[in-house]
């Protein structure tokens, strides 16, 4: 059954616990500039506070609730999408979707065109700039954890249950309930949103207020260009038939052009 | 003009002598300047990386060498493939003159944006990996297939050419081989030219609706198709002065009137998909998109349409006026699809993105690069009209420079 992770956004208490763990399992270099920054920081940032050795990042919002402040800390990594359109967008297919949930990247099948960058509708890819051989980098979800029946690295630290793994199925269920009885905003955001992802939100603030992008499409991705490029080869033929006919048409007892 | 430098190398030395001249004008000089600067940055760019070269980042991950490289280097080439429908497939004799110079601007725009994508994606060392690991679902796997196929394709049917000068035993075959090549040659880029197009169509709701949409793929192909003439009118007056040679007036205008009939449809189907879309607010809301997307219609398409059809195309300036303007127009279009359509979406939390001098220097060193080799191909090659180039030669061996010649 494909695994999931759902977010209960209010439970969050900013400790970053899952940021190391993350770092620590995925083997991620610590950045001197990244040390001195604060989740406020990195909720400004255009990036999200996602760089290639960052790979999930906690960004804080003060926020206004029943004309209170409060503040809400939200964790940011891939969606995992479940008909992802980094898959989809690769022409060389180094990313792939596991049936246990991770979609997961392959460096060694990689052209660099970045097409992907382009087509991910949360924009969670990031490019290593720097390197002059460089690669994607984002949350390959623990694959290997997970394919061993392991929790990812995050989910297995987090002090409050804000983060938690388990079936996807369960955890949607699992959502709703929560929403109900906590009152919170009526949406599992990652329900339904580019198809379906395998991380799934809740919150008590509106979730728009907190850069997620609400305005995305329910359906997946992939299926914009689906029809298109299954036609193309038909097209292709036909339209090669028609000039070949055109071709023998016209030139019928003329002189062959140089 | 008189900077004459000629270059003489004896290949096959032995009884026929194949004479290759190269003469260097101040504009060439020039070119040749812009194409040193842009070789020592793409060294920087294979050794520092993409960082160093280029302001890209991971809010604008393509920007100035995917849309002026690659997607303008596309479309402006499609006056290859509309050249060799016209002239080879439906037989309209009369735009012969101007065939073989087409489809040459054609295949080096091709080869601009294959050394344009090397230097382009990160790990150009890999860019065979699509021939073996199929990734099928990508638009991007068409456009890389149909552009390489197509790019080998033209270098075969140039060679058809060059074997009248060099190797001309194989002229028969490449001549034999000319009517597969040429309708593969038009199948290929039909396909892609749409398809650069629909890569776009997968950024949902990242691109301004004014050019989202589904019409994409047709709207790339027809602008392809239409900037062909536009190409062809500005090349022929650049190349006239360079190399003396004129393309007469009812053959451009001829082009000029098929190219106008392809924006009429072009404008029809643009209007369609407005109303059907229900974009006329946004395309008469008069902010940036909107201006944009409305001078690249006036200026690009309806006042070529007006030229086109009036007497003014009967005269060379405004030949050449269609020309300037057409082509503007589908280069507003392609970076309109980048940098206005996608602009808002990509700075909304305070990304930007403005292309780096190196960046520039690159773009304009390969085109550079290119008209190079087109002058010098040109001129030593029949490319510009029957046997004028031959014609040329008796010239310079009356001069008495050569002692013997290629025929």
């Amino acid at each position: 059954m494909a695994k999931g992770v759902l977010v209960d956004i209010p439970k969050c208490i900013g400790c970053e616990s899952c940021s190391v763990a993350c770092k620590l399992w995925n083997e991620l270099e610590w950045d001197e500039q990244e040390k001195n920054k604060t989740a406020i920081d990195r909720a400004k940032e255009p990036n999200n506070g996602l760089w290639p050795e960052e790979w999930t990042s906690i960004n804080r919002y003060d926020l206004e609730k029943d004309s209170e402040s409060v503040a809400r800390y939200v964790k940011t990594q891939c969606m995992h999408c479940e008909d992802p359109a980094c898959v989809s967008s690769c022409f060389s297919k180094a990313f792939q979707k596991l049936p246990e949930g991770p979609v997961i990247y392959d460096q060694s099948l990689c052209v660099g065109c970045r097409y992907c960058m382009m087509a991910c509708p949360f924009d969670v890819l990031r490019y290593e700039w720097k390197k002059a051989i460089p690669g994607v980098r984002k949350c390959q979800m623990c694959a290997t954890r997970v394919a061993n029946n392991q929790e990812t690295a995050c989910t297995s630290v987090c002090p409050t249950g804000a983060i938690i793994f388990g079936d996807r199925e369960e955890l949607l269920a699992e959502a709703k309930k929560r929403i109900k009885e906590n009152g919170y905003v009526d949406r599992v955001f990652g329900e339904k949103e580019a198809g379906g992802t395998s991380w799934l939100y809740i919150s008590d603030t509106p979730f728009e207020q907190m850069r997620f992008r609400t305005d995305i499409t329910s359906k997946p991705l992939p299926s914009y260009t689906e029809g298109y490029m299954k036609a193309t080869p038909f097209v292709g033929v036909g339209w090669a038939a028609i000039l070949a006919g055109l071709y023998v048409y016209n030139n019928k007892g003329k002189e062959p052009l140089d | 003009m008189e900077l004459v430098t000629t270059v003489v190398s004896k290949a096959g030395a032995k009884k026929s002598t194949v004479k290759w001249k190269f003469k260097m004008t101040p504009m060439r000089w020039v070119f040749t300047g812009i194409a040193a600067a842009a070789i020592a940055v793409i060294l920087v760019r294979f050794v520092l990386g993409l960082g160093a070269t280029t302001n890209l980042n991971d809010q604008w991950p393509w920007g100035l060498w995917i849309s002026f490289d690659v997607l303008l280097g596309v479309a402006l080439a499609g006056g290859g493939y509309g050249t060799a429908l016209i002239v080879y497939v439906l037989r309209r004799d009369k735009f012969y003159p101007i065939a073989r110079s087409a489809m040459l601007t054609s295949l080096l725009g091709y080869i601009v944006v294959v050394l344009g994508l090397l230097i382009e994606v990160g790990q150009w060392f890999n860019f065979w990996r699509p021939y073996v690991s199929w990734g099928h679902a990508s638009v991007l796997f068409e456009v890389f297939w149909c552009i390489s196929c197509y790019t080998v394709i033209q270098i075969l049917e140039f060679c058809e050419v060059g074997t009248e000068k060099v190797f001309k035993g194989a002229h028969k075959y490449l001549k034999k081989a000319m009517p597969v090549m040429l309708i593969i040659g038009i199948t290929l880029p039909t396909l892609h030219q749409s398809s650069l197009g629909q890569l776009f169509y997968l950024m949902v709701g990242k691109v301004n609706p004014l050019w989202w949409t589904a019409f994409l793929p047709v709207f790339f192909l027809l602008s392809s198709f239409f900037v062909g003439a536009g190409m062809i009118v500005i090349e022929s007056s650049l190349a006239g002065k360079a190399l003396n040679h004129k393309v007469e007036i009812p053959v451009l205008r001829g082009l000029v009137k098929i190219s106008a009939g392809a924006m009429i449809l072009y404008l029809m189907l643009k209007i369609t998909d407005m109303v059907v879309r229900g974009t006329f607010a946004n395309a008469f809301a008069f902010d940036l998109p909107s201006i944009m997307f409305l001078s690249e219609l006036t200026f690009g398409v309806i006042i070529p349409i007006i030229i086109a059809f009036s007497s003014l195309s009967s005269t060379r300036k405004g030949l050449i006026w269609f020309g300037i303007l057409t082509v503007s127009g589908v280069i507003m279009n392609r970076f309109d699809v980048l940098f206005t359509g996608m602009g808002k979406y990509l700075n909304q939390y305070g990304g930007s993105y403005v292309p780096a001098v190196s960046e520039f220097i690159v773009s304009l060193g390969l085109v550079s690069i290119a008209c190079l080799a087109y002058l010098f191909l040109a001129e030593n090659f029949n490319i510009l009209g029957n046997h004028e180039s031959e014609h040329a030669d008796d010239i310079e061996i009356k001069d008495g420079k050569y002692a013997s010649t290629a025929k």
